[in-house]
């Protein structure tokens, strides 16, 4: 058994020790909110935090979580978190949604580094998360807007 | 005939309107009441959707005693937010407050009747029908309300929620408590209701938030890829080596068996033949099968296209638009052998687009099981009625016993137009009488993709002495979607020889006026035989319109004209394009006006920077039926030493009528803008050995958020006819940013995905 902490509980996966970390969440701790897109590290929609810092749990082993703290979109309470949340709404960035779980997680580990990023600064940070349906300008003006820099 | 927009429409007028309370609450349906069947009976199997009907009911949406009305939505939500948008239709005219309204996507059933979501028709094909469905229902409510408060109906007022009349109200909770409501309105008292005018509406036009997006926030909202059921195992495709003809000869598991978890190799046998070749690896879960179906060897005889390559399907495609007795005619306007054999001078130019993916971020996939001999297959599906005759046929079953549940969908952008997927999971399932969940990897999804196929265009203009436009033939091939998956949908060819796909021609049929016009549809057999051509978002116009766009361009450069005045001057809705009441009235004068108003948005004409300077496309949207007016203006800068486009900024100016959900509408511009821009810059996929060769982000690279340019979208002020939206402003993007490309450094790209290098 390999013992992590999820959202702030204690948990167990009887998972193999290479099972991505991806397929324990949604399979076997059956939080659904984290996606399966590409597999391969380069879309972003599996992006959970690992000790705090934005991770792709798609090539994630299990075993690399052993004794560490894992946060899901379901898990995240931080006030970056929360405030992208609401403005994630605020701003209507979501169509298709499939992706939006990675994305609020990538920009709350960027927000929780930097409170104030810049355009350029937001762009290096979202570069790796592909939204198909292409809604990066909402997705940037809501980080903003959570950041407090615009529109606030 | 065509199955087009206007036909999908007449498929769900003509019906009763019928509205009854049973239980607590009160029911309002649209359906045909057979004889013999009475309202009281029709208004109970209205409400308990009886299996054998006398009275074929549609629920639109039902008013509970506390209040809340229910709208049923039989439509995909893939990001378009079209749950809200029907609902404020509804909810606009039967006087409700937003607040009490929630929306439900519903099942296959038979009762929704013909279930499609595509072609940007969802609001175009059902505002007429929700605009009376809702006008009916504020009738019943203010009627019954009237009779509660003691009033002449005609001195009440239906708002919010609540009928009231001399500074007393009842509210819709109270009238559903109190009033036993039945009635019933034929279809031509149905067509006389007197709908809100423009100016008295709340909700369509006015700002509000999509009701699916709060979910989308918080990991909550459900995509067919989450669903689990009781006992479940999982499918893994293994996918052969050409989409036809390829056949196992033997499955060697051996190194599989192995690994915990796996389960057994299935060979697949399907009686529709959309599967051929395939087999799926069987695990307790998705992780053990992901690593089994590495393990698991099969040794394919390959199909007989296993050697056809990119190049091979875009020579093939050049060679039929060069032989002028290839394909059947679209458009046969004048006399353009005439223009041609007077012609003192001719120009001709090719254009090509390469394959693209789809590239759903939530891949394939579907689960299914089966309760009491009926199928239940759970899967997010833009296509219902399309793909249920196919399962029918699958699994030999009728397509009664056969229910698709909805969900969210990941992304839809065509390609769940077509459920296959569900097939490999239904058959996986019924072998092994348990419920079973195909998840396809991301390498797996791009090899079973109906791709957008490789098209070849060939324009031959005529001009005479005094080098004036004469004549236009444009020839246009391709792999046809429908050929292959509704062939109902193929038109017939106006010279009466043959058939066309709608859907790989439509925008050919462009509105400027053009004296000598034809066009040749021509289907690239290879590309039909060697994989299954999709419909992608904008489908037929999105890559008819390159070469329309930018042959505009290089004409207008040939007559030495400004390439906004030159199609100004053809945009003059005389003859054929005056356009038709209601949906496009107006015609190509509406194309015109959205030009001019991009022109002087975005400056055209003004000084531009070294290597920079603007392009320009229209677009009328995906049919001639359902015109959707847009221009588009494109700001590039080229560096013509590094062999590089940098896109600044893109203006649009867009009328599509009617703007139901303002915000969602503003939505899907940004977001098909933007897939224009990728497929024009940074998408393409090349078949290599029969298949795509570019499967997943390391080789397949969608736009990202760094080559965002600036977006300027304006919708026009308008309450004509609402048209369709999700997919035509990807339309102009492409030629905008080739003729600006042209403008900026004299190097004109024929070729999508434009590449300079």
């Amino acid at each position: 058994m390999i013992e992590f902490e999820l959202n702030g509980e204690s948990v167990a996966s009887a998972s193999e020790a290479d099972t991505p970390l991806l397929w324990v969440v949604r399979d076997e701790l059956n939080l659904k909110g984290t996606k399966f897109g590409c597999g391969i590290a380069k879309c972003g929609a599996c992006t959970v935090h690992i000790d705090g810092v934005a991770t792709r749990s798609c090539i994630t082993p299990v075993s690399d979580v052993a004794g560490r703290a894992v946060t899901t979109i379901e898990g995240l309470a931080t006030d970056a978190g929360k405030a992208l949340q609401r403005a994630w709404v605020d701003e209507q960035v979501p169509q298709c949604g499939y992706c939006q779980s990675g994305q609020i997680m990538q920009a709350a580990d960027l927000l929780e580094n930097n409170p104030r990023p810049t355009d350029e600064q937001i762009t290096a940070a979202m570069n790796g998360n592909l939204c198909r349906c292409m809604a990066y300008t909402r997705i940037r003006k809501a980080i903003k807007v959570a950041a407090g820099g615009e529109g606030a | 005939m065509a199955m087009r927009a206007d036909n999908i429409q007449s498929t769900v007028s003509r019906r009763t309107f019928l509205a009854g309370s049973v239980g607590a609450s009160l029911i309002m349906g649209l359906g045909v009441v057979l004889p013999g069947c009475s309202r009281e009976e029709a208004v109970i199997e209205l409400a308990n959707d009886a299996a054998s009907r006398s009275f074929a009911p549609t629920v639109w949406f039902e008013i509970g005693s506390d209040g809340g009305i229910l709208i049923n939505v039989a439509k995909a939500e893939m990001g378009q937010h079209v749950g809200t948008a029907l609902a404020r239709v509804i909810a606009d005219e039967l006087g409700a407050d937003w607040d009490d309204i929630d929306i439900k996507y519903v099942d296959s059933d038979p009762q929704w009747g013909y279930m499609v979501t595509g072609g940007s028709w969802s609001v175009f094909t059902t505002f007429e029908m929700l605009s009376q469905a809702g006008a009916a229902g504020r009738t019943i409510l203010r009627d019954a309300g009237a009779s509660l408060l003691g009033a002449d109906p005609a001195d009440c007022t239906v708002e919010d929620s609540k009928v009231a009349a001399h500074g007393e109200q009842v509210s819709f909770a109270e009238i559903v408590q109190k009033g036993d409501i039945s009635r019933t309105f034929s279809a031509q008292e149905l067509g006389a209701l007197p709908l809100k005018p423009a100016s008295e509406r709340r909700f369509i036009g006015q700002a509000t938030q999509a009701l699916d997006i709060p979910a989308k926030t918080t990991g909550q909202a459900v995509y067919g890829i989450d669903v689990e059921l009781p006992g479940m195992v999982f499918a893994h495709p293994l996918i052969p080596p050409t989409r036809y003809g390829s056949t196992i000869n033997s499955i060697d598991d051996a190194a599989a068996r192995q690994i915990p978890g796996y389960l057994q190799t299935l060979v697949l046998t399907d009686p529709s033949e959309v599967l051929q070749g395939w087999a799926v690896v069987i695990a307790e879960d998705y992780a053990s099968a992901m690593k089994a179906a590495e393990a698991v060897a099969v040794d394919w005889e390959p199909g007989p296209t296993a050697n056809v390559s990119e190049a091979d399907l875009l020579a093939e495609g050049a060679k039929l638009v060069a032989d002028k007795s290839s394909g059947v005619l679209f458009v046969n306007d004048g006399d353009v052998a005439a223009a041609r054999a007077d012609a003192v001078t001719t120009y001709s130019a090719t254009y090509t687009t390469g394959t693209v993916l789809h590239f759903t971020l939530e891949p394939a996939n579907a689960i299914v099981e089966f309760i009491d001999g009926r199928c239940h297959i759970h899967s997010g599906n833009q296509w219902q009625s399309l793909i249920l005759p196919i399962l029918a046929k699958s699994l030999g079953l009728e397509e009664a016993d056969i229910v698709i549940h909805q969900y969210y969908l990941g992304g839809g952008f065509g390609r769940r137009l077509w459920g296959d997927a569900m097939i490999p999971a239904a058959l996986a399932a019924q072998e092994l009488g348990k419920p079973v969940k195909i998840v396809f990897q991301r390498g797996d999804d791009s090899r079973f993709d109906c791709v957008r196929s490789p098209s070849v265009q060939q324009f031959d203009a005529s001009f005479d002495m005094g080098g004036g436009l004469t004549g236009i033939e444009h020839a246009a091939a391709a792999g046809w979607p429908s050929l292959t998956m509704a062939a109902f949908f193929l038109g017939d060819a106006v010279d009466g020889n043959g058939k066309y796909d709608g859907f790989s021609i439509n925008g050919s049929d462009h509105w400027y006026t053009l004296e000598n016009h034809r066009v040749r549809a021509i289907n690239n057999d290879l590309a039909q035989r060697t994989f299954l051509p999709g419909w992608l978002r904008a489908v037929g116009p999105g890559w008819t319109g390159w070469g329309v766009e930018s042959f505009m361009d290089e004409l207008a450069g040939i007559a030495g004209q400004d390439p906004i005045e030159f199609r100004l001057a053809r945009l003059d809705g005389a003859g054929k394009n005056t356009g038709e009441v209601p949906q496009s009235v107006g015609g190509a004068m509406r194309l015109a006006a959205v030009l001019r108003d991009v022109r002087d948005r975005s400056g055209w004409g003004r000084e531009m920077p070294q290597g920079e300077a603007l392009g320009v496309a229209v677009c009328a949207g995906q049919e001639r039926t359902m015109p959707t007016w847009i221009a588009c203006v494109v700001q590039v800068a080229v560096d013509k030493e590094n062999k590089s486009v940098k896109v600044r900024k893109i203006w649009q100016s867009i009328d599509c009528g009617t703007v139901v959900h303002p915000d969602g509408a503003m939505a899907q511009a940004e977001g098909a803008i933007l897939w224009g821009l990728s497929l024009a810059l940074h998408e393409g996929a090349s078949f290599v050995d029969g298949q795509v060769s570019q499967r997943n982000l390391d080789t397949y690279t969608p736009l990202r958020m760094a080559d965002v340019p600036e977006l300027d979208i304006v919708f026009m002020d308008s309450t004509e006819f609402p048209t369709g939206l999700g997919e035509p402003p990807l339309i102009p993007v492409a030629p905008a940013v080739g003729n600006a490309i042209f403008a900026a450094s004299g190097i004109r790209v024929r070729d999508l995905p434009i590449r300079l290098a």
